[in-house]
């Protein structure tokens, strides 16, 4: 090897051999940070869930609170799911099909359950509905329970993912345009006809996708509901606030196998995410 | 306006499609049961406090304690995320290694999961009898009920904000560009400086904000780790939800009053942040 004199090709070599083991090194670190901060915890709830045996879990899953724990979370899922996919599309029409004054307005006013926490929402929803509420009294007169009842679950629920449907179905729509819809009402067909058969095939694959993030993030919600729900455990406790009760009941084991089904539900949603996006290309 | 030739005038094509009233009305009515109203309800409770009791409310020492245990703990966790998630979105547009794709679908699981769940398992990963805890609590370090515990809550719930923010406009720019600026004698980390972060700034930034306001909103994650020990490990969100228990309408409504302003005033930095990129690409086409 010639050490008296660096040639050009030397410094590339240099500089080549840099850029190894830099591309090592934060290959490396994301790796491992990774690893640490969402494998292992990941892993860690179904280890915990499981660590016990099958029967363990099984036990735990079908103890009575925790099945109807998870029947009503399911139920709450099975209502603002549908009236979400109802306005998502709703929204999605209105604001990609037409123009008029405030259309900037509505999707800000859609997007903005996003950036507000939904603890706040639930608080929000004590305050309009709650004993001292500001609809308080009215409801007390007419003997109406949104609050610490199914209604006020479903209600801070749908708040919380008002932006899922329409989030994924609109850029669609917008970049689809209108020519196919217009065709077909030329043609002679009715404004349900031309969703059904025209705009509906052509989101459908957007649909399902907000649809199963919307699910995902039902099911998952535990702020709002834990304010408005009163978490009464057999009655309104849903599948989150359910693991919150059992960890402060010391059951570890059953805290985990509750949060070990609503982990199955987040990666099957990751699943159906990843498998859309390759169809997409 | 004209008459004889209605179907030509845009007012009439843009009504041509059928559905505006009923679609409207839909959208409306849920956003306004649902969302509006309530969100009414907590201003009109919040501005129905008068502004003395008000300002007394939020210098509580144990309101100011949350307060600041809630900016500082998001602060923190922001800072992680930014530097990890810059580093991540590099590796994920850059570099090819087996693996890749995995770890692109695991940036989304903090977003999957919910925070119940994160929560229990990273307070039962880091209690003395886990797997991180067995290992950090002999060398004298104590996450669970402690700010640091309530940093990896927060830092776990955002993490996917500026790698996902990040990514699309480091796939948007041409490796060409630092090929130039290599061949032109650039140091790796000059070109990284003068070439790379201007052009990704703008989304880092939206990213970070993202990233800082969800960690203030976070409840879920953070009540299972933190303790809630009150002056010390307390969020100010779980404040609110313990006035409303204690039938402390005013003291919760102003302190969730207060949280709203913060995220209204963080979205719109980052629509602002949005808006500005939007034009900066369109400058650079």
């Amino acid at each position: 090897m010639n050490v008296t004199a660096i040639t050009p090709q030397d410094s590339a070599r240099a500089a080549l051999s840099h850029d190894i083991a830099m591309r090592r090194l934060l290959i490396g670190a994301a790796l491992a940070l990774t690893a640490l901060l969402v494998v292992v915890p990941l892993a860690y709830i179904f280890y915990r869930a499981f660590a016990a045996g099958w029967q363990v879990f099984a036990a735990n899953i079908t103890e009575p609170n925790t099945l109807h724990a998870i029947g009503l979370t399911a139920l709450v899922a099975a209502i603002a799911v549908p009236v979400n996919i109802v306005f998502g599309l709703c929204a999605a029409w209105v604001i990609a099909r037409f123009r008029f004054a405030g259309r900037r307005l509505l999707l800000t006013l859609i997007e903005i359950p996003f950036s507000i926490s939904p603890i706040i929402a639930g608080i929000c929803y004590l305050l309009l509905y709650g004993r001292q509420g500001l609809l308080g009294p009215f409801l007390m007169a007419h003997d109406i329970r949104i609050l610490f009842a199914l209604p006020g679950i479903v209600m801070v629920t749908m708040f919380v993912t008002a932006p899922f449907v329409v989030r994924e179905v609109l850029p669609l729509m917008q970049a689809q345009g209108s020519e196919q819809e217009q065709a077909a009402l030329t043609l002679g067909a009715s404004g349900w006809q031309v969703f059904r058969l025209v705009s509906l095939p052509n989101i459908r694959w957007a649909l399902v996708y907000g649809a199963v993030l919307c699910t995902a993030r039902a099911v998952g919600e535990f702020g709002g509901v834990s304010v408005v729900s009163g978490s009464i455990r057999g009655q309104t406790n849903t599948l989150p606030l359910q693991i919150e009760l059992l960890f402060n009941d010391l059951n570890m084991v059953g805290a985990f196998a509750a949060s070990s089904v609503l982990t199955l539900i987040a990666v099957i949603a990751l699943v159906v995410k990843s498998l859309l996006e390759t169809r997409r290309g | 306006m004209s008459l004889a030739m209605p179907s030509l005038s845009p007012a009439r094509r843009r009504r041509v499609l059928p559905g505006f009233g009923l679609t409207m009305g839909v959208t409306l009515t849920y956003l306004g049961i649902v969302v509006l109203i309530p969100v009414a309800a907590l201003v009109v409770k919040g501005a129905g406090i008068g502004p003395a009791r008000f300002w007394d409310i939020l210098t509580a020492p144990r309101t100011l304690a949350a307060l600041r245990l809630t900016l500082t703990a998001a602060a923190i966790a922001t800072v992680i995320n930014a530097l990890y998630g810059l580093l991540m979105a590099w590796v994920l547009v850059r570099y090819q290694f087996p693996g890749k794709r995995v770890l692109d679908a695991l940036m989304d699981i903090p977003f999957a999961l919910p925070t119940a769940v994160a929560g229990l398992a990273l307070s039962a990963l880091f209690a003395g009898n886990g797997w991180y805890g067995a290992i950090l609590e002999p060398l004298g370090i104590q996450v669970v009920y402690t700010l640091a515990g309530v940093v990896i809550a927060m830092t776990f719930t955002s993490l996917p904000f500026v790698v996902r923010t990040v990514q699309p406009v480091l796939e948007d720019l041409d490796p060409q560009i630092e090929e130039a600026a290599r061949t032109l004698g650039a140091e790796p980390f000059t070109i990284f400086r003068r070439v790379v972060l201007p052009v990704i700034f703008p989304a880092y930034l939206t990213g970070i904000t993202l990233s800082f306001a969800r960690s203030l909103g976070e409840f879920g994650a953070v009540i299972f780790i933190a303790g809630n020990l009150p002056m010390k490990t307390e969020i100010a969100s779980l404040l609110a939800v313990i006035r409303l228990e204690e039938y402390d309408y005013n003291g919760a409504a102003a302190i969730a009053l207060v949280l709203l302003v913060i995220a209204l005033a963080l979205l719109a930095v980052s629509n602002l942040l949005q808006s500005r990129a939007l034009r900066y690409k369109a400058d650079a086409a």
